[in-house]
């Protein structure tokens, strides 16, 4: 290719890229995707999602109100996870369950205080189990917590020094216990999904619609650049979506960052290009924008929900299921995402992860390439 | 000059319609085009004009045969055809949420026309089309005319050897098409630009050095225009209708002899076509013509089609005895923001009278429309219709009127049987009165043929039968149709017009928005708007005689529209000049 080729093709691309400029600025449904969403997105998970269990409803029931007892009730009073309400009742315990306005009941029998004397005490936990996930979570934090007074009892009542073993659990990673942690850098998944994928789709389908592409068709322009002209100013909404998000994690919320910014920047790139690639050999095949939003929410943006790991845990995934998400991008890019932010530049996971998309990345351009014709039918 | 700028030899392409059928679209179609002439393909709905075109702009492969365009192979190096011509599809295929400016920098930047000669050039272009003062409003915002001059000046941005245009002024009105023609003829002429288009116009053909008659994939005729006109030479006949009928009522009776291929209504007479050679039917008072391109094409197509004849139809019930106006309009006014897209509006429709509304795109025909039916208030004014006030009687007037809006808009997943149906239930039909309505309405379109299948792949001709269909299942008094005709070719419209003939000999009120000028003729009155305004209005013969009768010829009611048009469009400019 000589040099004035290659002027020709560049301009032919700066065009195609400043034609799609204008039509991202005029177009509010682009703006209200590229910009807006993730926006929201991160308010909504942000603030409104949470998966910690704090604050919980609880019946703690004293059927004796022994010294004793009532100080293994006052340890559930001030646990941050617990909004204990003290009564001596049972019956009205199962009440108040029944009718959903506490999530278990702790039960410190009449004898609590003289089996503790003897060694040998029992507390009675019952949890709610419609919601299995949270009722185990309680039924941990109960135990935790009946575990952490007998510790301390004990300490007390034995000399300090001569205490047989003392249980200290850490969280790594997430020391503060907080789901934010984890599900804000999780977002990025989502939107750089919503605008590499379904906004490419979305754009390369209208033009088919309107007919715009028959006549730009007719043109010096080749494939390539076509491609070029049309993902490129994209990448760049993406990227400012990606840095939304970015901001919002580390300031709104607090996340911790412990990466490097440029692995970082390099892995969501890799992704990025990966989206667009999707968005692209989908919109090569469908014609219609109502078709390509719902395929490309099933194929992208749902499976980049359910299936990476974002919000469900990979591994309690029946073996089937979990199968699946090996061949889903964004299942990597999660866990890429939540070393990168929580654990550092853990390169036994970051190297492995990060040639997976790589090589998606190239597969996809490639296919694309291919697959994408100056071609009417 | 000699070379061949196109040469298309044995072309066959198919298309997959659905798993299993396959439709042919070209069978074996050759013909070729001299450099630096102006060719037209002509042919009715479905004939693969389009797919000719797009299969030398290297948009389509075909199945087999050759074609190349300016000495290149279109299969083999379509890229390199795509670097040499110009290409106008026929919807609109520019960006609409672009300006007119930056349509034309982007076409520019692809054809690599170098920044020094860009301010020439589209000065010229802007002269050309007249989008001087425009090149800031975005294309979307343009009327059908500006948007078809505008796709010509980005396919013209850098002098293509050769352009090709599909359809370039289908639904564009008489004054646009005139300059877009002017701008056509100036490439072929000044810079010997081959120029190849489909039409629907017939009249346009005559303006080619090359005709090809397509019909079904197949090639009918091709040759220079008088070639064809040829066909129907000393066929051609001018009849004047008897005293007491109108020229209307001779056509459709001529139209039903078993002899005559063609009648029109043409200026006040009736322009018709016998099958062979011979004299005027018994009873008509005719003399000899001379053909016309229209008169030879529908010789040609005349074996191959035989709706026409049997298009005419009956009503169940003949709406007779009613005095009263249908329509009457006075002062309609209706604004949009500060902008009035009707100004002023006054006309009155008799009952049994067809009524066209006439003028260019952007004259406010379908805002006066839907304020008619009922569907958009008007900001001030008085409108009647079938005598009810559509202010206080909104629902009662529209169990009366039925309308076909100009985009097909029945349900395309619906069976022909089952949109009927559904109408019919819509309109309040039950039990045996919709059954009988429906089998009325199949018999009557002639669906039976067609009643399982889904309405959107019904061929257009049958869509429209269809969506006429449905608006007089509940036999309204007053039809109101939008652009009924636009986009279909010649023998569909002739159809059409035979329905629409004897809907208004059966006393339903006909009003019908038309920018095909010579379809005026089949109207009792007509009013010409533009710019929100009514300019004038009369019988067609009244509105001729706005410009004068040329030597042996009486003015055309296309002629006689742009005159009108250009006087008041003149007039305005110099009362604002006045003013200023």
């Amino acid at each position: 290719m000589t040099r004035d080729d290659l002027t020709a093709k560049l301009r032919r691309v700066l065009a195609l890229m400043r034609k799609e400029s204008f039509q991202i600025v005029r177009d509010p449904s682009s703006i209200a995707l590229g910009v807006v969403m993730p926006v929201v997105l991160i308010l909504l998970f942000g603030y409104g999602l949470s998966l910690d269990v704090k604050n919980v409803p609880v019946a703690v029931v004293i059927e004796n109100p022994a010294p004793l007892a009532t100080d293994a009730a006052a340890g559930f009073r001030l646990s941050p996870y617990f909004d204990a309400h003290i009564m001596t009742s049972m019956k009205e315990a199962e009440k108040l369950m029944l009718e959903r306005k506490v999530d278990g009941i702790v039960r410190l029998r009449s004898n609590f205080s003289r089996d503790l004397s003897l060694g040998d005490a029992q507390v009675q936990i019952l949890v709610h189990g419609a919601d299995a996930n949270r009722a185990r979570i309680i039924e941990a934090y109960a135990q935790g917590a009946m575990a952490q007074w007998a510790a301390r009892r004990q300490a007390q009542v034995e000399s300090v020094a001569g205490g047989p073993v003392g249980v200290v659990s850490r969280l790594w990673f997430n020391e503060a216990n907080d789901s934010h942690y984890f599900l804000v850098p999780g977002l990025i998944v989502l939107v750089i999904t919503l605008i590499g994928a379904f906004l490419t789709t979305m754009v390369v389908a209208r033009e088919w619609e309107r007919g715009t592409l028959e006549a730009l068709f007719v043109t010096p322009m080749r494939t390539d650049e076509f491609l070029l002209g049309k993902t490129l100013p994209y990448f760049l909404l993406g990227m400012i979506g990606l840095g939304l998000c970015f901001l919002a994690s580390r300031f709104m919320f607090g996340v911790p960052f412990r990466g490097s910014i440029w692995l970082f920047a390099g892995i969501s790139t890799l992704y990025l290009m990966i989206a667009l690639g999707i968005g692209l050999l989908i919109s090569s095949a469908v014609k219609s924008q109502f078709v390509a939003s719902q395929l490309t929410m099933v194929v992208t943006f749902l499976p980049a929900m359910m299936l990476s790991g974002f919000i469900f845990d990979l591994r309690s995934m029946p073996a089937a299921v979990r199968a699946i998400t090996y061949v889903l991008p964004a299942r990597y890019f999660v866990a890429l995402l939540q070393t990168v932010f929580l654990a550092g530049n853990v390169w036994s996971v970051v190297l492995p992860d990060t040639a997976i998309l790589g090589a998606m990345v190239i597969v996809l351009l490639v296919l694309s390439r291919r697959v994408t014709r100056k071609k009417l039918a | 000059m000699s070379a061949l700028a196109l040469r298309v030899d044995a072309i066959r392409k198919t298309f997959r319609r659905g798993p299993k059928e396959t439709v042919v679209a070209l069978d074996g179609v050759s013909f070729s085009a001299q450099a630096g002439s102006l060719s037209a393909l002509v042919g009715p709905d479905g004939a693969g004009k389009t797919t000719l075109l797009r299969l030398a702009t290297g948009l389509l492969t075909a199945d087999s045969g050759e074609m190349e365009v300016l000495g290149i192979d279109a299969a083999r190096a379509p890229q390199e055809i795509q670097n040499r011509v110009g290409y106008m599809p026929q919807r609109f295929g520019l960006y609409e949420d672009l300006t007119v400016q930056e349509n034309l920098d982007l076409y520019a930047d692809l054809h690599g026309v170098s920044r020094a000669t860009r301010p020439g050039r589209y000065k010229r272009l802007m002269e050309m089309t007249a989008l001087g003062p425009f090149t800031r409003r975005l294309a979307g915002q343009l009327s059908g005319g500006m948007k078809q001059k505008l796709g010509l000046a980005c396919a013209l941005v850098r002098s293509p050897e050769m352009l090709l245009l599909d359809e370039p002024t289908a639904g564009v009105d008489p004054l646009s098409r005139q300059e877009l023609w002017e701008i056509i003829g100036e490439l072929v002429a000044d810079r010997q630009t081959t120029v190849i288009l489909c039409t629907s116009y017939l009249d346009e053909a005559e303006r080619c050095s090359h005709v090809v008659v397509l019909h079904e994939g197949t090639v009918l005729a091709q040759g220079a225009p008088h070639e064809v006109s040829a066909l129907a030479e000393g066929r051609v006949f001018l009849a004047d209708p008897p005293e007491g009928q109108t020229a209307r009522g001779l056509q459709a009776r001529l139209l039903d002899s078993a002899d005559i291929v063609d009648a029109v209504p043409d200026a006040g007479r009736v322009r018709f076509v016998l099958t062979g050679a011979g004299s005027a039917p018994r009873g008509v008072e005719a003399t000899a013509v001379e053909p016309r391109f229209e008169d030879g094409f529908m010789t040609l197509l005349q074996r191959k089609r035989e709706s026409v004849r049997s298009a005419s139809f009956t009503l169940e019930r003949p709406l007779k005895g009613h005095t009263t106006e249908a329509v009457e309009v006075r002062d309609l006014v209706r604004m949009f923001g500060s902008f009035t897209a009707v100004d002023h509006v006054s006309f009155d429709v008799r009952r049994g009278e067809i009524f066209g509304l006439l003028g260019p795109n952007g004259a406010g025909k379908t805002t006066t429309f839907r304020m008619l039916c009922g569907l958009l208030p008007a900001t001030s004014g008085t409108l009647k219709v079938a005598g009810l006030d559509l202010r206080t009687a909104r629902a009662s007037a529209r169990e009366r009127i039925g309308y076909v809006a100009q985009k097909f808009s029945l349900y395309g997943d619906l069976t022909v049987r089952e949109n009927l149906d559904f109408f019919a239930s819509a309109y309040g039909l039950r039990g045996e009165a919709r059954r009988r309505r429906t089998s009325w309405a199949l018999e009557q379109f002639e669906l039976g043929s067609h009643v399982d299948l889904r309405s959107a792949e019904l061929p257009g001709g049958y869509k429209q039968r269809l969506a006429m269909a449905a608006a007089l299942l509940h036999e309204p008094e007053i039809l109101f149709l939008d652009e009924p005709t636009s986009g279909t070719d010649p023998l569909a419209r002739r159809e059409f017009w035979r329905r629409i003939t004897a809907l208004g000999e059966q006393g339903v009120t006909i009003i019908v928005t038309t920018h095909f000028m010579e379809e005026a003729e089949y109207c009792d009155h007509v009013a010409i708007l533009d710019g929100g305004r009514v300019l004038a209005q009369g019988t067609p013969a009244d509105l001729r005689t706005h410009v004068p009768a040329e030597a042996g010829r009486a003015a055309t009611m296309e002629n006689a529209f742009i005159a009108i048009v250009e006087k008041a469009r003149h007039e305005d400019s110099a009362r604002r000049r006045s003013a200023a």
